[in-house]
Order: structure tokens, then sequence, then C-alpha cells
């Protein structure tokens, strides 16, 4: 496996939203190396005719009658959050304009 | 009168409904015993003095109009900070959800509500269940109460610490790696890692969707057979959970018998990197258990030494994407909006202000592990290994009936001891792991005092999916072997505080 | 530099240019809001228009440890739309996350589905007007896949309300959650000049597919259809697929054939001027017709879709698909292939009843008894036009197809005249009741008793004695003064031609 590069690790900041230090991302470029380095095991056993498995039981088909339920209320849905205005969840300015 | 902290939940519950202790009493006592010693403990980071005296006094009440009282009514019980109680602060260890007050109840919650079960509180653990130590609380570690300067285990080890220090008879923990087993097998006490989908996830905040599953924590047996019964079933809000009846776990635990049973000692999970006192009291366990009438065998689940690696794949890549949602827009903390930063900074700073390492380490590795280039290197292949491993207790459980192995494979080791070593760390739930790969049932009980440190060890049973009463035949036939040859529960052991 | 900046900047290509040097291929995504009654993996309310954040929960408002579950109706329409395109029904599917940041999603993840689409490998066939009359075009779908829709922010501050340029926005959750259904084209390609009308025919194609299913609104005003618009240019149809672009959510028929033509020019001159494309996602300005770079994806857009491991796999009974097969109704193509056949129109007149949206009530009409031609007479012409008049869709008009088909029979059997059968009609929409209760109500009818004639015949000849001495001065044409005056004292409820006759009689003057 290819040791992980700053870049990579910078990168990965980036995806998961995460505005750390200089320091912390070279300190993580170092632990994640060295845990990478351990779990790349799993491909000496992983074979082509395994097929993966992504849920524990082979339960499938759970579904829910379109009735509806009773919703939270403006206020409660609103209480936990850190801005409000008019109803609404007040935001900082957004940059990105995917949505 | 009788030190009400001393007593069983069971035992408990008969006094409550007997009307020779009024749950107000029980509850009393037990917040009495958490003021005088969790200073020293730190197994809860709430407690809810008002509510839980409120509860109690509601099952007296129902108790005087007549009413049936459930098999827990009365009793207190230390809830474990993961998951939700409506207005209560639920933080799961972690400053980015410091205040947070939920507006809803976890479902295993409001049926230990609706049992007449007393929540004493929310317990410490470590930050959204990571860590086997409970040093990864934001809020400060937990201390074992067999040695205050040694890890409880973890995560749970707030909720296995209060157990240990008698500041509750009951506790619930979550096991999505280890995190209820492990730390029973430090602190002396039992816990059960439910079949995957056996107990509600509605309402425990997620680690690992795929290998979470909340459990009971108790001092023995029995105890965390009738808390079992109480929170397991079938719950519509929760589309892993199993569409069946529970298992007959109280029966299994008042049978207490393991005559005829076939017990399989797992050899990939003995031997090397265990503790020798480990190794020792739970190869004496094993041959208990064959004084006791089971037939023991070897059994071999030649995957297993790829279940850890597998695990520290699977795991993370979940959090990664379950942990996305703390951004401080709907709820918990939000740090730097100074309006002048955007959204995407605001979110950046909040993040990285409000994880701790663990959980930051863990979200960067599952973020690698699922992007693209890598993903079938490493979470593809992760999956294909958690098949493997399934197909091992298939083929295990064709042979015997249970398996069993060491729970962890030390002793409480010393706080900070591994805190800078994250591998090490990993190590110790490289036992209890297979068990939430495959989502199969696990127990850990105490079976005695490691010789070099004269700290508890855990033995771990393991069970087909859905057999869940098999961990209990065997857990309270060998639990009262076990106290029959001590003359005494292991907890009387505990130094006082 | 703003998106918009960036965009105000683009060079276009005359259209023949871009016809004669490049040949477009063309993908579309289409969003289809399911109107079911919850969302999708939740039971909130997906009424339209509600008080902000009065339709969530803990669920879809991604508050810690709340799971979903799938609303058993929303995988239904999603199967029957995958039958209805022509597609192959999954045995067994997964839901997937697909993950990235943005604040109208709550979990920081849309669950969605990813490469085990729950339809796939089908096809549509669309009708292309063209000089040469309408050509059919069979447009082969990729996949219909399950997902959830996000919230919805505004933004203040800064001048337009639009994204750029503001202070901060909020954010309503209500819409997060509600059932979408992704339908996915393979390349369309071939199709050259064509390729903004086959984009425009499909989106309005799906949209009756849906209608016709009950699935959805699909009021694409109301963003319930929202199309995305793949687009690229190559030379020769021989070389490879060139770099497309991606236009966002494009929520008109006409916007979508716009944003081609638009795409189609940009890129052109782009090329021509030895440029390239990037690949990137471009908005849709409805306001100046025009595309504006969004988030180019150099910042490597990766999603790390996963199985979501909250939900369990979909494995549809083939009994069960089998049913929703035979429960299909009627597909909208093939029945305008009828009914015109059944009308006996042109393909002309049969577009202008479609664009009119006039099909259902036409066809309604004449099921209550009323003459073909009568019906489509009356629904193109006076009815469009008072719905016009009150700005509302020809179905919305307050008077039921039984009520017209009425009153197109009392003009048959000769009870009413085209005058009065209008007002009757007023009638009905101004609330009077059934066509028969405004005919009492108004006591309209054809007089036709000589009697009551002649009484007002002797009246008008006594007020009209020039008229009269004109007439029998042989000046026969004067005549008609004095029906006038006669069918204005029977407000138009008399027979004229009766009228003159007897009058004519009455003077002793050959007709
Ligand atoms: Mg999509
Ligand atoms: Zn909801």
């Amino acid at each position: 496996m290819p040791a992980i590069t700053p870049d990579e690790v910078a990168h990965l900041a980036v995806l998961a939203r995460l505005d750390l230090t200089p320091e912390h991302l070279g300190r993580l470029g170092v632990e994640l190396d060295v845990i990478l380095q351990s779990v790349a095991r799993v491909a000496e056993v992983a074979s082509a005719d395994i097929p993966p498995t992504s849920h524990p039981l082979p339960l499938t088909n759970v579904f829910r009658a379109d009735v509806v339920q009773p919703s939270l209320t403006a206020e409660q849905a609103l209480s936990a959050a850190p801005a409000v205005e008019s109803g609404r969840f007040r935001v900082p300015r957004i940059l990105d304009e995917e949505g | 009168m009788t030190d009400l902290t001393r007593l069983t939940a069971t035992a408990l519950a008969a006094l409550v409904a007997a009307g020779e202790a009024s749950a107000v009493e029980v509850t009393r006592a037990h917040l009495d015993r958490i003021s005088a010693v969790d200073g020293a403990v730190h197994a809860f980071l709430h407690v809810d003095t008002e509510g839980a005296l409120d509860a109690a006094a509601a099952v007296d009440a129902d108790r005087a109009a007549g009413s049936p009282l459930g098999p827990l009514a009365g009793v207190p019980l230390a809830l474990k900070d993961v998951l939700t109680m409506e207005g209560i602060p639920t933080t799961c260890g972690s400053r980015i959800l410091e205040g947070w007050r939920p507006a809803y109840d976890a479902t295993v919650t409001q049926r230990l509500k609706s049992a007449g079960v007393v929540i004493l509180g929310k317990t410490n653990m470590d930050e959204f269940a990571m860590g086997s130590s409970t040093e990864h609380s934001a809020y400060g570690p937990t201390h074992n109460p067999w040695d205050l300067a040694r890890i409880p285990g973890g995560s749970g080890g707030g909720s296995a610490a209060a157990l240990a220090a008698f500041e509750a008879p009951l506790a619930i923990g979550t096991d999505t790696g280890g995190s209820i087993r492990q730390p029973a097998a430090v602190t002396g006490t039992v816990g059960i890692k439910p079949t995957y989908g056996g107990v509600s996830r509605y309402g425990l905040v997620a680690l690992a969707s795929s290998l979470d599953q909340a459990g009971p924590c108790a001092r023995n047996v029995l105890d965390a057979a009738v808390l079992h019964s109480v929170i397991a079933g079938y719950d519509p809000h929760d589309s892993t959970s199993i569409d069946q009846p529970v298992p007959p776990v109280v029966e299994a635990a008042r049978r207490a018998d393991v005559r005829g049973m076939k017990v399989g000692v797992v050899r990939e999970l003995t031997g090397d990197g265990y503790q020798a006192g480990v190794q020792q009291r739970f190869d004496e366990a094993v041959a208990l258990l064959e004084e006791l009438g089971a037939e023991v065998v070897e059994v071999s689940c030649p995957h297993f030494p790829y279940a850890l690696a597998a695990y520290y794949l699977i795991l993370p890549s979940e959090c990664s994407s379950n942990l996305a949602k703390f951004d401080g827009m709907r709820f918990g903390l939000r740090a730097g909006d100074d309006g002048t930063r955007s959204v995407e900074e605001v979110m950046g700073r909040t993040r990285a202000t409000g994880f701790g390492d663990e959980a930051i380490r863990r979200i960067m590795l599952g973020t690698y592990a699922l992007s693209a280039g890598y993903y079938d290197a490493y979470y593809g292949s992760a999956q294909k290994v958690r098949t493997l491993v399934t197909r091992d207790f298939a083929a295990a459980f064709e042979q015997v009936d249970v398996l069993v192995s060491p729970t962890a494979p030390t002793t409480a080791f010393r706080l900070g001891e591994k805190l800078e070593d994250p591998l090490a760390m990993y190590l110790n739930d490289v036992a209890t792991i297979p068990a939430n790969l495959a989502g199969t049932p696990g127990l850990s009980l105490p079976v005695g005092l490691a010789p070099e440190d004269g700290l508890p060890v855990g033995l771990q049973v393991m069970a087909p999916v859905m057999a869940d009463e098999r961990l209990y035949r065997v857990g309270a036939a060998l639990e009262a072997a076990l106290v029959a040859r001590w003359g005494a529960p292991i907890l009387d052991g505990v130094p006082a505080l | 530099m703003t998106a918009a900046g960036a965009g105000a900047a683009d060079a276009l290509m005359p259209w023949d240019d871009v016809l004669a040097r490049f040949d477009p291929a063309l993908g579309l995504e289409v969003h289809v809001e399911l109107s079911t009654a919850t969302k999708m993996f939740c039971g909130c309310p997906t009424e339209f228009g509600a008080e902000p954040n009065t339709q969530t929960c803990p669920t879809c408002l991604a508050l810690p440890g709340a799971l979903p579950v799938v609303n058993a109706v929303a995988v239904e329409s999603a199967v029957r739309l995958g039958l209805a395109l022509n597609c192959s029904i999954a045995s067994w599917c997964r839901f997937a996350r697909k993950n990235y940041f943005y604040p109208d999603m709550p979990k920081n993840y849309q669950v969605s589905q990813y490469d085990e689409p729950i339809a796939y490998d089908g096809w549509l066939d669309v009708e292309v007007p063209t000089p040469e009359g309408p050509r059919i075009h069979r447009i082969a779908i990729e996949r219909a896949h399950m997902e959830e829709d996000t919230g919805k922010s505004s933004h203040v501050g800064g001048d337009t309300g639009r994204i750029q340029g503001a202070d901060y926005s909020l954010v309503d959750y209500n819409r997060a959650g509600i059932p979408l259904i992704e339908v996915v084209t393979k390349p369309i390609e071939g199709i050259g000049a064509l390729a903004p009308e086959v984009a425009r025919a499909f989106a309005s194609e799906l949209r009756d597919l849906v209608v016709a299913l009950g699935i959805s609104d699909a009021h694409m005003h109301q963003g319930s259809l929202r199309a995305d618009v793949n687009l690229s240019l190559r030379r020769t149809p021989t070389d490879p697929l060139g770099t497309r672009s991606e236009t966002k959510n494009v929520n008109s028929f006409r916007s979508v054939a716009r944003a081609v033509r638009y795409e189609m020019q940009r890129q052109g001159a782009l090329l021509e001027a030895g440029g390239k494309v990037v690949q990137e996602t471009r908005h849709w300005h409805e306001d100046t017709g025009i595309t504006t770079s969004g988030r180019s994806k150099e910042e490597a857009e990766d999603y790390r879709y996963f199985p979501e491991p909250d939900l369990v796999p979909v494995a549809p009974d083939p009994a069960w698909v089998e049913e929703l097969r035979a429960g299909l109704p009627e597909l909208p193509a093939l029945r305008r292939r009828r009914l015109q056949q059944e009308w006996d129109v042109s393909d002309l007149e049969m577009g202008a009843v479609v664009n009119a949206g006039a099909l259902e009530v036409i066809e309604a009409t004449i099921a209550d008894g009323a003459d073909p031609l009568a019906a489509r007479r009356w629904w193109m012409g006076e009815l469009s036009r008072l719905a016009n008049e009150r700005e509302v869709e020809l179905g919305d008009l307050a008077i039921f197809p039984a009520d017209v088909a009425r009153v197109i029979g009392l003009v048959a059997e000769g009870t009413l005249t085209d005058t009065m059968a209008r007002q009757v009609v007023e009638g009905v929409l101004a609330g009077e009741g059934s066509p028969d209760d405004v005919v009492a109500g108004r006591g309209l009818k054809v007089v036709n008793d000589d009697a009551s004639l002649l009484a007002a015949i002797d009246a008008a000849v006594a007020a009209n004695t020039d008229v009269v001495n004109k007439i029998l001065a042989g000046k026969v044409a004067a005549a008609g003064a004095i029906v006038g005056a006669v069918m204005k004292a029977t407000r138009g409820q008399a027979d004229a031609a009766r009228v003159r006759e007897l009058l004519l009689t009455k003077l002793g003057v050959e007709p």
C-alpha cells in the first residue's frame, strides 16, 4: 500500500470538513499511515469469489405504511439550533452552490 | 437496615413489590452513594436527581394503587450517555454535543421508563463510543473502582464503573466492538451484547450502524437477563430490528445448567498476546465448565485474526458518515461564526473544535477508506472479511452450542498507558470484535482475579444469532459455581472508596 | 469572481454554425418528486407550502440517534415508474449514502441508490415535432432510482436574494426527505438540430407518464419535476463523446429546450476558439436564459458512496412486480394515439389539444354523450377563452365535462341557441348550478309559440310604421329591422326565421 501523502491528508480533511492545523495534519499523516499499514492485511484473504457483507443479518423489505405521523412543532425543531430567524435555521453565508 | 446499594436488581425489585422498601428509598440510597463516591470514580456525566425521584415516586404510587409492577419497577439504572432521553443532556462524551437536550426518547429509554426502571443519570464514555478506556471522553476519564489509577474499559467505562462502585445495580451500555463486554471484564461485572437487531437502535447515537448494539450491564447474570428482557424486542422505528420473540433469556439464567452443552474454545483467541493471569483464569473456568457437565472442544475460526483489521476499516467508514451531521447548523456546538466566515469555514471549525483526537482520527481514516480509488482495497476487502468471519461462526456453531474466549487480552491497564498508541488501544477489542462483525450475541462475566495484579478477568461466551439464551445459561451456571468456590461475589472484593 | 460574472462573459456560436460543425450528445437526469402522503424515510407530511420547519421530525432533521424507515408507497411508485419506462426491476438492491456537506441536507449525506438502482435498462418513446410533422424518438433509459430531497435555503442580504453575495441563509427542512425518483437517460445521440426539442419532449412525456401513474403532481413550477441537462459536443458522430457540462435544476419544459440550445452555442463558441469544456455543474437562469458556471469539479468530487447500513435491502417479489405491471394504466402515448384515431383529427389539431391540456376534459365530455366535434370546439374555443380570462387551467374551470355535454345536447335538440348556450356556461361558472338550473333560473329557452310571437310583432309593427311602409313599397329587405326589434323584445329567445315568416304573411307580402 502506498504511504499516505501530506496532500492526501489535507484533502481528506477538506472532504471531512475538518479545519485542522498543519501540526495536527502532520501528526495524523503519521498515525493514519501506521494504522493503514496494519489494516491493509484484509486484502490478504479478500479474494474475488467472496461476496461482501454490508449488513450483519439477511433482512430485506422492511417498509413503513405511508401514513402521516405527528411531526415536531417548529419550536421543538428549532429548540437546539445555534441560530434561528423567522422560523428557520440561520446558517452562515454559503459559498458552494451545490444543492 | 441493609445497605440497599449492595443488593441485586431482582432483590430490590422484590423489596419494592413487597413494600418492604419504597422505590424512593432505593433511589435515594443510590443517589447518596453517587454523591459519596462519584467524585472519585466519575462514572456519571449527568445525575438526574429530580427526575429519578419523581420516577421512583410514580412507581410507589402505582404500587399503592395496586396496579401491576414490571419486573424491575423501582430499580435504579445508569444510562450510557449515547442514548437519548427527552430533556436530559446527551453528550456522547463529546464537546460537540455539550448542552444538547434531545426532543425525544430512545426506544430503550422509553421501554425502561414504561417498565418503572428509575434512570439515575447518564454515564461517561469514550467520545461517540470510540475507545477502550473511557479516556477519550471530553469530560475527563472514569476511574476503575478496583484501582482508581486504572481504566474501567471503554467505551462504556462509566456504566461498568457505576456498577462496580455500587452507584447503580443496573446499567445500559452499547457495544460496537466490545464496549459492553470489555468494560465488564475489567471491572468484574457482567455485560451482554445481544444479537444485532435484538434491541432497538432508535435513539442510540450511531457510531457504526451495522455494528452498534445496546445491551444490559449488571453485577450478576440473572439481573442482566431480566434487564435484557425489558429492553429487547422488535421496534418498527429501527429497520434493522428483528421481528421475532425475545429469546427466553430469563428462564435460561434461572436454569443455569450446562449439562450436555457443547462448548468450543476458539483457538485463535487464546495464547499469544493474552496476559498470563488472564489465560490462567480462563483455563480454570473452562475446566470448571467441564466439571459442570459441559463437553469442551477446541474449534478454529481461521479468519478471526483478520477481524480487527476489517473492523478498523468498517467502523471508521460508517462513523465518518454518521458523524457528518455534527456540523453546528441544527444543534450542538457552533464554532467560529463571527458573521464573516462562510458556512463551510464554520462547519470546519466547529468539527475541528468539537471532536476529540480519536474521533478525528477515525473520521479521517473512514474518509480515506471510502474514497474513490481506495474503496475496494480497504472498505471492500473489509466487507469480504466480514463474510469470512460470519462463515467461521457458522461452521463453529455446526460443532458446538457456544464459543468461549477471554473477553480482553489483559486486565485493566493504567490510565494514560495506551493513550498515545492507537494500535495498542485497538488490540483490547481483538476477542470481542468478531461477534460485532457477524451480529452474533456475546456475554462477559468475571472468572476471577489475575494472580499478578489482583484485577478482574472476564470470560466471553458467544452464541449464534437469536440464541442469546445460551449465553445466559452458560453464564449463570459458571457464575453460580464460581461464587460457590469463592464464597462471595467477586465485587465484594472491590476496595472501599 | 462570482459565477454570474463568469457566465456573462460566455460567447455564443450562431445556431446554424453549431449544427454545421458539431454533433451534440444529450443526457437527461429528471428528479420526480412523489406525491406520497409522507416522506421517504419518516412519517412527516409532504404538503407544499406549509409553515417553515413544521413538517420535520428527529429523522428528517437528522437529530442524533434517529433512524430511517422506507416508505412502502415510494418503493411501489418507483417500481411502477420503472415498469412504465420499460425497465428491468432489480430483484435485490440497496440504498447507498452519498456523502457531501451542504447545509440544506441535514445528515450531510443523501440517502440514494448507487450501483444498484431499483429499475434499469428501459426506454421511452417521445414525439418530437419536426418541420415534416411529429417524429417518434426512442430514448434509452439508463436507470431510475429512489432518493430523498433536500431542504430549502433562502438567502438574506446581498442584492438579489441570490446565493452570491448573501450575508447569511435561512433553512427550512420541510422538503428534506421528500421522496424523489431520479430518472437517468443513456446518452442521446444523432439528434443534431432536434436536441432541444428532444430534451423538451422527454421531460413532458415523463410528466404525462407520472401523472398517468398518479405518483406525482408533476408541477414543474413547484419543483416537483426538476431536470438536469448534460450536454457535450464533438466534431463528428464517430468521435468519442466530448466533455459534458451539467446544467442543474431546469424547471420548465421550455427552459429544458432553451438550456440545451444555449449550452450547444456556448460550447460551440468555446471549442471553436480552441478552448476546452470543463466538466462542471452549471446553473440555469430562468430570467436571462443563460447558464453560469457553478462548482467546477476540480475540487475532485468524491461522494464516498457506501451501502446505507441503517436500511435493509429491497428485494421486490417478482409476483408483486407482475401484479403492478398488470395494474399499469394506459400510458399517455398510446392513449393519445387511440383518441386521435377515435376523434379522427390531424396531428396538428391533436398537438393543439395536448398543449392546451384539454385531452382529459374533452374525452370525459364525449364519454358523457357529447358529439366529439362539438366537445372539441367548446373546450378549445369558448372554454379555453374563459380559462385564459380567469387565468386557470382548463381542467380547473368550475364546470364539469358532464355540464358541457348537457349544454351541447340542449343546443343539438334546439332548446338553446348558441348565444343562450354561452349564457348557460357563464351561469354555471358563476355558480348558478347545473346547466338546467341556469336555463330555468334565467328563463332561457327558444320561444316558438306563434301567439306570443305575433304579439311581439304587432308591437314592433306599431312602433316602426315607416319601416312597414318601406316593406309594403316592396323593400322586403327592410323586414330585418322589425325582426331585429322582435328578437330584442324576446331577449334573443325567438326563432328569427319564424318571426320573419309571420311578419311577411301578416303584411301580405310575398317572401
Ligand atoms: Mg440524485
Ligand atoms: Zn420527518
